[in-house]
């Protein structure tokens, strides 16, 4: 690694953005120019700057989705030049900066393109499809006040870190967006495998993986063809070997399923 | 004049929450279902609270202003979370937390409340662990633990350098199974903008839809507000941009005493500003202190050099010539004052002059070599040091020196990472008894939204335990006691006059910023406040700065109102409106911000009067005067508010000298 300068020479650039009212408004691109940046400015406080000046003007400002501006709450999901979070792996959007461009570059700024992802406005897309898919069966059912000594079952560290590297998903949707198929395979797998992988999740493992992949199909996501564009453009380089692994556990789960012996009891008592 | 009864129960300090359980009321299983319960905000507090209430069998409705929960801003906590297990065997107990927390806190906090939260430190870890939240663990498959800030015990539960979002995604999982079951009725995109009262009692809550701008009545038994921190009134701040203090703010204006606003703190750590377009501010974990060493120049005019073109004796390690015993470990606020000192005295570095260095060359050599003697390597090349040196520091600091590289693309191993400290937490919030619930009836107000728990200073690892304590462990209790105490089916209807009223109160005020048709974007006031805020009530507060602030405030408010120019109208996504909002509360909360900071004539934790320092510049408190919270009460447009005093009575801890020398 090499030791770079703090400053370098200021650039300018043009920002071709997608402009649409609402959801149901025809969209454009509008060109911006963004000119005499500092190079260690984020790309976000780019966009900040030129919708300050369109508000000086009683401009609409471009509508885009951002909070944390530091790589995990995975508010912010911009596609730039094509990319979903942009030219830089493994890094939100709001972890780019301009000296990933070039001067006098145009950029395309476009919101993710994906029917279960409606534009709400501008660069906002609405992303609840991933909440439902959640509310389907991405939990451990544990009342508050009911566990056992955290210490009472030992987990092998092997198991703990591979259920960490699953948990990392910040639910931005850049897979579902970089996926010809928009396949959200990625996003549910890693939260299937997170509890899959720890002896808490075993109860509900099979009727989680059922239930949120049925969900996911439900809310128009595509299948995963295995191209693994998903893992390329994630944020936090969520591995497509948790896709393996949910297709696997989906397979026992439908033949358990199907094959199971069920209790005729019903609940009721004295 | 408000009635502040603070309610704690009376009792040994170890056996109150435990005896008071036994005694408070209970609501009946097939009641519970019959109450309806208000909750605003989702991040630990609130999403831990929604669902546990819901649980329990509560109506349950949860608001939160981001597109999903899991968006909330406790997803960003690095460090980690104590809990009194003691799995070290070290010594650890609940009144070894209790009393790092309290001393931690300047011994501005309430016995009886930080006592409660050591105690049910230890339910957190279970229940989280319990819902899959993959803490980090040793080879043996035992949770691992490490040592933070103000302890000498290792009780810090941790997942990598995300334990923040975790504990969140575990909360947000508990929440998500609830709103699955139709347990909870959840309303995202959805912004609190008022706080309705009825009859004295918080009864509900005027909501804005911040993708239709619809404006809507909920009614409720109960509200509780779970809504964050207020930081981001010094516009740069290690808090999400959207972090804000309108929730609080408003509940304040409907009658909700505002406690210790003053109280925030600033963490050394933090990359510096780097140009007036910046919109926020990076933390880098304060573990790095445990290897790096923090320095300036002793002359101003190597200011500008290339920091290896500077001599070591022309170096100045000042924290550890300071504090020799502490050195680089210095507690956070005695650290951030210090780096500021230095840049005052024209002595910082970086292109704006308010940064210092914190160096790992010495770390890298120390490392480098002892590698080099695991390795049996004798007489090994400078080269070869560095190299080995740089992969040990990489294995523990990894990520950090990847995000500093991110940000300012340098690299921290070949050349010192330069930090400047930021305004990271605050301790001040609304003031709640120990049932967590305010002045005004009906309203509970949990984690960092509160006042309670962390005096005048947060240690680390801290934030984490209080917002999940309020809302496991601590609301789901006491809330029973004042729903047992009002009758089933009597929730107010939000058609009731109370509701239209503050329903309309809010169109007329967002009317008033689409109207205001000036020539400035909302940004521009905000970092003119940020800027006043900082310089007056910073890190550093002196009577004649804060009296400067209180002057400017109302000026820069007026001039808001007069000339702010907010595009665009109500009834759609307007991201603009959401800011000038928020940005108009935040004006108003630096004023009492100020005014606390000017009444409390004292130095505690951070909040730091220059006027009140003992010779080698440590806080000097004044327990005879200041032993007290501040709770102030609105009293309508253009007065000035009312302080009133809730004293500390301590019954069980000696109030002494917190010194870290």
């Amino acid at each position: 690694m090499v030791a770079h300068k703090v400053s370098e020479k200021n650039i300018s650039v043009t920002i071709r953005v997608w402009r649409q009212a609402g959801p149901g408004a025809p969209g454009k691109f509008v060109d911006y120019p963004a000119k005499d940046l500092n190079p260690n400015m984020s790309f976000l406080e780019m966009l900040d700057v030129i919708n300050d000046d369109l508000e000086r003007k009683g401009q609409d400002p471009i509508a885009f989705a951002h909070d944390c501006r530091e790589g995990i709450c995975g508010t912010c999901s911009l596609v730039i030049n094509g990319k979903p979070h942009g030219p830089n792996k493994a890094i939100a959007s709001c972890q780019t900066y301009m000296r990933s461009f070039a001067d006098g570059e145009t950029i395309i700024v476009e919101p993710y393109r994906a029917s279960p992802f409606p534009i709400v406005k501008d660069l906002i897309t609405d992303r609840s499809a991933f909440d439902k898919i959640q509310q389907a069966g991405g939990f451990v059912s544990v009342r508050t006040g009911a566990p056992c000594d955290a210490n009472a079952i030992p987990i092998p560290k092997e198991d703990a870190d591979l259920a960490m590297d699953a948990a990392q998903c910040i639910g931005c949707g850049a897979c579902v967006a970089a996926c010809k198929n928009a396949s959200a395979m990625l996003f549910v797998s890693a939260k299937v495998s997170q509890l899959g992988l720890l002896p808490q999740g075993q109860p509900e493992r099979d009727s989680r993986v059922l239930n949120m992949v049925a969900k996911m199909d439900e809310l128009g996501f595509g299948n995963c063809t295995n191209q693994y564009e998903c893992s390329a453009a994630c944020p936090k380089t969520i591995s497509h070997d948790f896709i393996a692994r949910m297709n696997r556990d989906y397979l026992k789960a439908s033949f358990r399923q199907a094959f199971r012996a069920k209790s005729d009891a019903v609940a009721g008592g004295a | 004049m408000a009635q502040l009864n603070s309610k704690i129960p009376s009792g040994a300090l170890a056996d109150k929450w435990r005896k008071y359980k036994t005694e408070i009321k209970l609501v009946n299983p097939a009641n519970k279902r019959k109450y309806k319960i208000i909750v605003v905000g989702a991040g630990l507090a609130g999403s831990s609270a929604s669902a546990t209430l819901a649980e329990l069998g509560y109506q349950v409705e949860t608001f939160v202003f981001h597109d999903s929960p899991r968006r909330a801003h406790s997803i960003a906590a690095q460090g980690g979370v104590n809990a009194a297990k003691n799995y070290q065997n070290d010594g650890d107990s609940v009144h070894r937390l209790y009393y790092d927390t309290i001393k931690g806190g300047d011994y501005r906090a309430r016995e009886a409340n930080v006592h409660r939260l050591a105690e049910v430190s230890v339910n957190i870890i279970d229940q989280c662990v319990a819902q899959g939240v993959p803490f980090a663990r040793e080879y043996g498959g035992l949770l691992a633990n490490r040592s933070f800030g103000g302890a000498q015990v290792s009780r810090t539960f941790y997942a990598r350098g995300q334990t923040g979002q975790q504990l969140l995604l575990g909360a947000y999982s508990a929440l998500s199974k609830m709103v699955g079951q139709g347990a909870v009725k959840l309303h995202v995109n959805s912004e609190m903008l008022d706080l309705v009262v009825v009859d004295g009692q918080a009864k509900g809550i005027i909501v804005r839809n911040l993708v239709t701008g619809e404006i809507t009545r909920h009614a409720a038994d109960a509200v509780i507000l779970g809504t964050g921190g207020y930081g981001n009134v010094f516009n740069l701040s290690t808090y999400a941009r959207g972090s804000n203090v309108t929730a609080t703010w408003r509940a304040y204006k409907r009658g909700a005493c505002f406690a210790n606003p003053c109280y925030t703190q600033i963490h050394p750590t933090c990359i510096p500003v780097s140009g007036e377009y910046q919109s926020k501010l990076t933390l880098m974990s304060e573990s790095l202190r445990n290897d790096g060493r923090i320095w300036v120049p002793k002359k101003a005019e190597d200011c500008k050099k290339a920091p290896a073109d500077i001599a070591e004796a022309d170096r100045d390690y000042y924290l550890e010539r300071l504090y020799p015993s502490f050195g680089n470990l210095a507690p956070r606020d005695v650290s951030s004052r210090a780096a500021k000192r230095m840049c005052d005295e024209g002595r910082g570095v970086g292109p704006t002059g308010l940064g210092v260095y914190l160096d790992f060359a010495d770390a890298i050599q120390r490392f480098g070599k002892q590698a080099a003697s695991r390795a049996n390597l004798s007489n090994p090349s400078a080269e070869k040091i560095l190299e080995l040196g740089e992969a040990a520091v990489k294995e523990r600091y990894g990520n950090l020196f990847d995000i500093y590289h991110e940000i300012t693309n340098e690299s921290a191993y070949k050349q010192p990472m330069r930090i400047y400290p930021a305004v990271h937490y605050t301790m001040g919030g609304l003031w709640v008894d120990y049932n967590l619930m305010s002045n005004l009836p009906g309203l509970f107000v949990l984690g960092e939204a509160n006042f309670s728990d962390h005096g005048a200073n947060r240690l680390g690892a801290s934030a984490l335990m209080q917002g999940l304590a309020d809302g496991y462990f601590v609301v789901p209790y006491t809330i029973g006691d004042y729903l047992a105490g009002i009758k089933p089916g009597s929730c107010p209807s939000a058609d009731a006059p109370e509701f239209k009223a503050a329903e309309q109160y809010i169109r007329d005020f967002t009317n008033r910023l689409l109207n205001a048709k000036g020539t400035e974007p909302v940004n521009y006031y905000h970092k003119k406040l940020g800027k006043i805020m900082w310089d007056y009530c910073g890190m550093a507060r002196t009577k004649e700065g804060l009296e400067k602030a209180l002057v400017e405030i109302p000026k820069l408010r007026a001039e808001f109102w007069a000339n702010v120019n907010v595009p665009g109208s109500g009834d759609t996504l307007n991201q603009a409106l959401e800011r000038a909002g928020r940005l108009a509360d935040f004006i108003e909360l630096g004023e009492l911000m100020c005014r606390d900071a000017l009444t409390r004539e004292e130095s505690c934790g951070g909040h730091f009067r220059e006027e009140y320092q003992y010779p080698d510049g440590e806080c000097k408190r004044d327990d005879e005067k200041f032993a007290h919270v501040a709770a102030w009460e609105f009293q309508g447009e253009g007065k000035t508010p009312l302080r009133n005093v809730e004293p500390l009575n301590y019954e069980f801890t000696k109030m002494s000298v917190r010194s870290y020398k």
